[in-house]
């Protein structure tokens, strides 16, 4: 099954869609969602955060800020400024 | 021509002018509104998020945190107001002061000494007028206000609610800004951020049920960077719909404004029209009147 995922910052939406695999650099370290993955709620260091989509290309966001909420199979990225790469 | 009638010409021709600006303004500022109320929707995704994130960690952890817990005695309040730097928007800068003077009368008579924030140079020369000063001020964003600004007012407010009250410290934090109802209607609308109002226990048909969340890395220290960023983006969507409520209350405004210019010059025009044809009828009698003397003299 594949993660429901949004990348949003303060202003915008920066992108949203399926994916099936989230890459997000926390205070604690890499971590990778996968379907299936618990919830979690985590602090997002800055640095890069990669989503591979459904058709295999890889957006990657630049995350100053914010913080990474897994539930169910939605992934959402929040971030106070973050950009797409 | 007549004085009376050059008179009534000039104020048409003023006011023919005026209505020319102001509804060049109105225009100007009906497509505003539609990008800001973009803006407002844009930004709705993030505060949907931050909201939702701050209920789960604070509903699924028995956390005490400093700005979640209510003090015993709340001395000092802060509060944050949102005005324009423009004026000519009709009531809406006097409607949101308004609302704060109500807003610092009611904490003053509680005993709690009051401190203000100020954003937009319209508060800010009110504030002046009356001799009191803001705590802090910020001007110029308030067209299209970038999150910057909110990020900039969130951590000094916060900053400031950390702060032990001994220190010059607040206790509560209200923020008072137009709320954009409709085109028609902006509301001033009073909010208390801090310290946060957790609901508890209140299960409403349909509502979401949150899962039990993982935490990274502990839960003290996710609400510890979840809260700021809380305020920041309550702070920020005070900003866009006051920039919005702004747009809408200028359109609305100088619509008043071209209309009663038309409804002037429609007015002179007429008091105009009659001035002539008294000046007319005059000439008229006096030529008769001269044509009769000619006559009588013969």
């Amino acid at each position: 099954m594949a993660l429901n995922v949004a990348v949003v910052s303060a202003e915008r939406e920066l992108w949203s869609g399926e994916a099936t695999q989230v890459v997000a650099r926390t205070t604690e370290g890499e971590i990778g969602v996968l379907s299936g993955h618990e919830p979690i709620l985590a602090v997002l260091a800055p640095g890069e955060s990669r989503v591979t989509a459904l058709d295999g290309s890889v957006v990657t966001a630049r995350v100053e800020d914010g913080f990474l909420s897994v539930q169910g199979d939605t992934v959402t990225i929040v971030a106070g400024t973050a950009e797409l790469v | 021509m007549g004085a009376q009638l050059r008179v009534y010409r000039q104020k048409i021709r003023s006011a023919q002018t005026t209505k020319k600006i102001t509804r060049a303004m109105e225009l100007i500022a009906a497509s505003r509104i539609q990008k800001a109320l973009q803006r407002v929707a844009a930004s709705a995704p993030y505060a949907r998020a931050v909201t939702r994130a701050v209920s789960a960690v604070a509903t699924h952890s028995n956390v005490s945190h400093v700005l979640t817990t209510e003090p015993e005695n709340l001395r000092r309040a802060a509060v944050v107001v949102f005005t324009s730097d423009r004026g000519l928007a009709g009531a809406f800068n006097a409607n949101v002061l308004r609302a704060s003077e109500e807003l610092t009368a009611l904490l003053t008579s509680q005993g709690k000494e009051v401190v203000h924030y100020v954003v937009g140079r319209r508060g800010i020369s009110y504030f002046n007028f009356r001799k009191r000063t803001p705590e802090r001020t910020w001007t110029g964003d308030t067209d299209t206000p970038g999150f910057e600004t909110a990020r900039e007012i969130g951590d000094e407010v916060v900053a400031r609610f950390v702060q032990s009250t001994d220190e010059g410290g607040v206790d509560e934090i209200h923020v008072v800004y137009n709320r954009f109802v409709s085109m028609l209607t902006q509301e001033p609308e009073v909010v208390r951020l801090l310290p946060l109002e957790v609901v508890e226990g209140v299960d409403e048909p349909g509502a979401e049920i949150f899962p039990l969340y993982e935490f990274e890395p502990e839960p003290e220290q996710v609400l510890d960077a979840l809260l700021p960023v809380y305020i920041q983006s309550r702070i920020f969507n005070a900003l866009l719909q006051s920039a919005a409520s702004k747009q809408a209350a200028t359109q609305k405004a100088m619509k008043a404004a071209s209309d009663n210019a038309d409804k002037l010059i429609r007015d002179y025009t007429r008091l105009a029209n009659n001035a002539r044809q008294a000046e007319i009828t005059q000439q008229i009698s006096e030529i008769v009147g001269g044509a009769d003397a000619l006559g009588s003299a013969k």
